[in-house]
């Protein structure tokens, strides 16, 4: 598994925990209560170290190569998934990835982006960064879950929309907008929940919602803290500033009214229990859509017309 | 040709010859001479001024400001503006190298203005229209919880008062010192425009230099008519980012209003002169068909 930098100290006491277990092997000394007091030292160091990270250190494991992306969300928190390819009109954009589910016995329709682990699914995903037929697609699948009365989930976690030759020129920021705009006018319910980096207008193009979620090491951000950083310090090294700057962590963003809660992540990171982390989220979608399934179309979509339309600070 | 015509023509060519034959170097008297920043001809201000802000040698439309846009777009006189009263201010206590405070008075010394956007309802050629004019001057452009706010509010009141909506934009994207609350006014612009599609009210995005970002992912990119300004630099990411992720030049029209016209983006590409007509004719068959 891939070890951040700053969780060097854990792994220190946990190679002394491995010498410990082969002195006690080979030599068949018993060294149990030592290597029981290294354990928990370790598990103490473990949540000291999480309970105090920094903005940037938190980026990093919302970065983390081996966190459970959306298919893993969904084969483990989903009975049965059908997916629903392409926007129809030439393209299946893979960073997007959308289809009816069950969950909990109910049916759900589920959108999000996609990454990959390895170089190859990486490249098969774009890294997380949707084309404007991404948007597309997730759009015909949200008036397809409007039409017949499916609520809707979306899994975010993308570094952005992606800046290229043909994004641009089938109208990325129109592919966006649109979706903005058209997720205003859902009848049904909607839950959104970044799981890992929520980059800018490609991960709100998802997340017009009734409620919306972010996973306790997640990132909610206008820009990557490396392209504010070099567009405003004009340096890209200095995004650990950018990033406190910005307040892009679930509890700063709660008191902006941005976002509705933080979902706790398995101690260490959501990559270190995939299962663990999956089961909470499961459940917390759950308790919402129940709530959300008592109020009518109408007014729910209105609701979320007034949790976007109070957002902002300004003086008057 | 009509005498008219023949005086023009004739001006034209008077200001284009004074132009290249001009031995004056801009330097010496920067307060009558500049330089064109598209084709480096020497040009009296006052000749540019009285084009529209356009050279009269090369036709690159000058990048202006937006009581200028409402001086040249709107009726003498009809033009009322709305929400002046909103003002920024500093939700996250943001500092990079600067304080976003500092940011912000420098920018309201600079344009005189409170934010990067003048709201209001005006007359063109007679037909009302309610409309929001973005200023490039006043940081960017850029857009956070003012322009969002005020974007919304003339969109609330077009939809009060039965009018038409244009949205001129000129802005880098979003303000990047309100962060998240910035992002937000995407959603909360965009959530307007659904309203005014609800109402079925028309809504005109007029695109002029530069239109990115956060502008052209929310209301900029939702009118039922796009219009672009001619040579206007229009996209969602900008161009410096596209060559860095993809490591290859671009192509020297790249994001222009008019090669976005090429790709089935904009409606309309219209040149400064010709806009007010091309609005007005445009409200104006909307009111018709009512």
């Amino acid at each position: 598994m891939t070890v951040l930098d700053f969780e060097k100290p854990i792994i220190e006491i946990e190679k002394k925990i491995e010498e410990f277990k082969k002195i006690s092997m080979e030599s068949g000394m018993d060294l149990h209560k030592e290597i029981e007091n290294f354990e928990q030292q370790a598990h103490d160091c473990r949540k000291e170290l999480y309970a105090n990270l920094k903005p940037s250190q938190k980026l990093q494991i919302a970065r983390h190569p081996e966190r459970p992306n959306f298919l893993d969300y969904v084969n483990n928190m989903c009975d049965s998934f059908i997916e629903l390819h392409g926007d129809r009109e030439g393209m299946d954009d893979r960073a997007i990835i959308g289809g009816i589910a069950k969950l909990d016995g109910k049916p759900v329709m589920i959108v999000g982006t996609m990454k990959g682990k390895s170089t190859k699914e990486n490249l098969e995903y774009n890294f997380g960064m949707p084309q404007p037929q991404g948007y597309r697609k997730a759009l015909r699948l949200f008036k397809h879950a409007d039409k017949f009365n499916l609520p809707i989930v979306t899994l975010i976690d993308t570094p952005g929309a992606y800046p290229g030759i043909s994004a641009e020129e089938t109208n990325q920021g129109g592919a966006i907008a649109v979706n903005l705009r058209e997720m205003a006018k859902l009848e049904v319910p909607v839950i959104a929940i970044i799981t890992g980096e929520g980059c800018s207008g490609g991960a709100l193009g998802l997340a017009v919602a009734n409620k919306v979620f972010l996973l306790e090491h997640a990132y909610y951000t206008v820009i990557s803290p490396e392209g504010c950083a070099s567009i405003l310090y004009r340096d890209a090294s200095r995004a650990a500033d950018a990033a406190n700057a910005l307040k892009i962590t679930a509890p700063d963003l709660l008191k902006l009214g941005i976002i509705d809660g933080e979902i706790k992540e398995p101690l260490g990171g959501a990559h270190t229990d995939p299962k663990a982390m999956a089961e909470t989220l499961k459940s917390t979608i759950i308790e919402n859509l129940k709530e959300l399934s008592k109020i009518s179309g109408k007014q729910l979509k209105s609701d979320r017309y007034n949790k976007f339309r109070k957002m902002g600070a300004f003086l008057e | 040709m009509t005498i008219q015509d023949w005086f023009e023509k004739r001006k034209e060519a008077q200001i284009q010859r004074r132009a290249l034959e001009a031995k004056v170097e801009v330097d010496m008297n920067p307060d009558l001479w500049t330089k064109c920043v598209h084709c480096d001809a020497q040009l009296l201000k006052k000749d540019i001024e009285e084009n529209q802000m356009v050279c009269p040698v090369c036709d690159y439309h000058f990048r202006i400001n937006a009581r200028k846009r409402i001086e040249l777009l709107f009726d003498e006189g009809s033009f009322e503006e709305l929400n002046s009263n909103i003002k920024p201010t500093d939700p996250l206590d943001f500092v990079d190298t600067e304080s976003y405070k500092d940011r912000l008075e420098k920018a309201h010394q600079k344009t005189g203005l409170d934010e990067a956007v003048i709201t209001g309802i005006g007359e063109i050629n007679g037909q009302k229209t309610a409309v929001a004019v973005m200023d490039f001057d006043y940081m960017g452009g850029s857009m956070g919880s003012v322009v969002g706010e005020k974007v919304t509010r003339i969109i609330e009141e077009a939809i009060k008062r039965r009018l038409p909506v244009m949205a001129i934009t000129s802005s880098g994207g979003a303000r990047m010192q309100e962060s998240a609350l910035s992002l937000m006014q995407m959603a909360k612009t965009s959530c307007a425009c659904a309203k005014l599609d609800d109402e079925g009210l028309l809504y005109i995005n007029v695109l002029t230099e530069p239109t990115f970002g956060g502008i052209t992912a929310s209301f900029g990119m939702l009118g039922d008519i796009i219009v672009a300004e001619q040579g206007a630099r229009i996209g969602f990411a900008g161009r410096r980012v596209i060559e860095q992720t993809i490591r290859q030049k671009l192509p020297a029209d790249f994001q222009t209003a008019e090669y976005l016209m090429k790709y089935g983006q904009i409606d309309v590409v219209s040149s400064r002169k010709n806009l007010k007509q091309t609005l007005a004719d445009i409200l104006e068959m909307h009111a018709l068909a009512k």
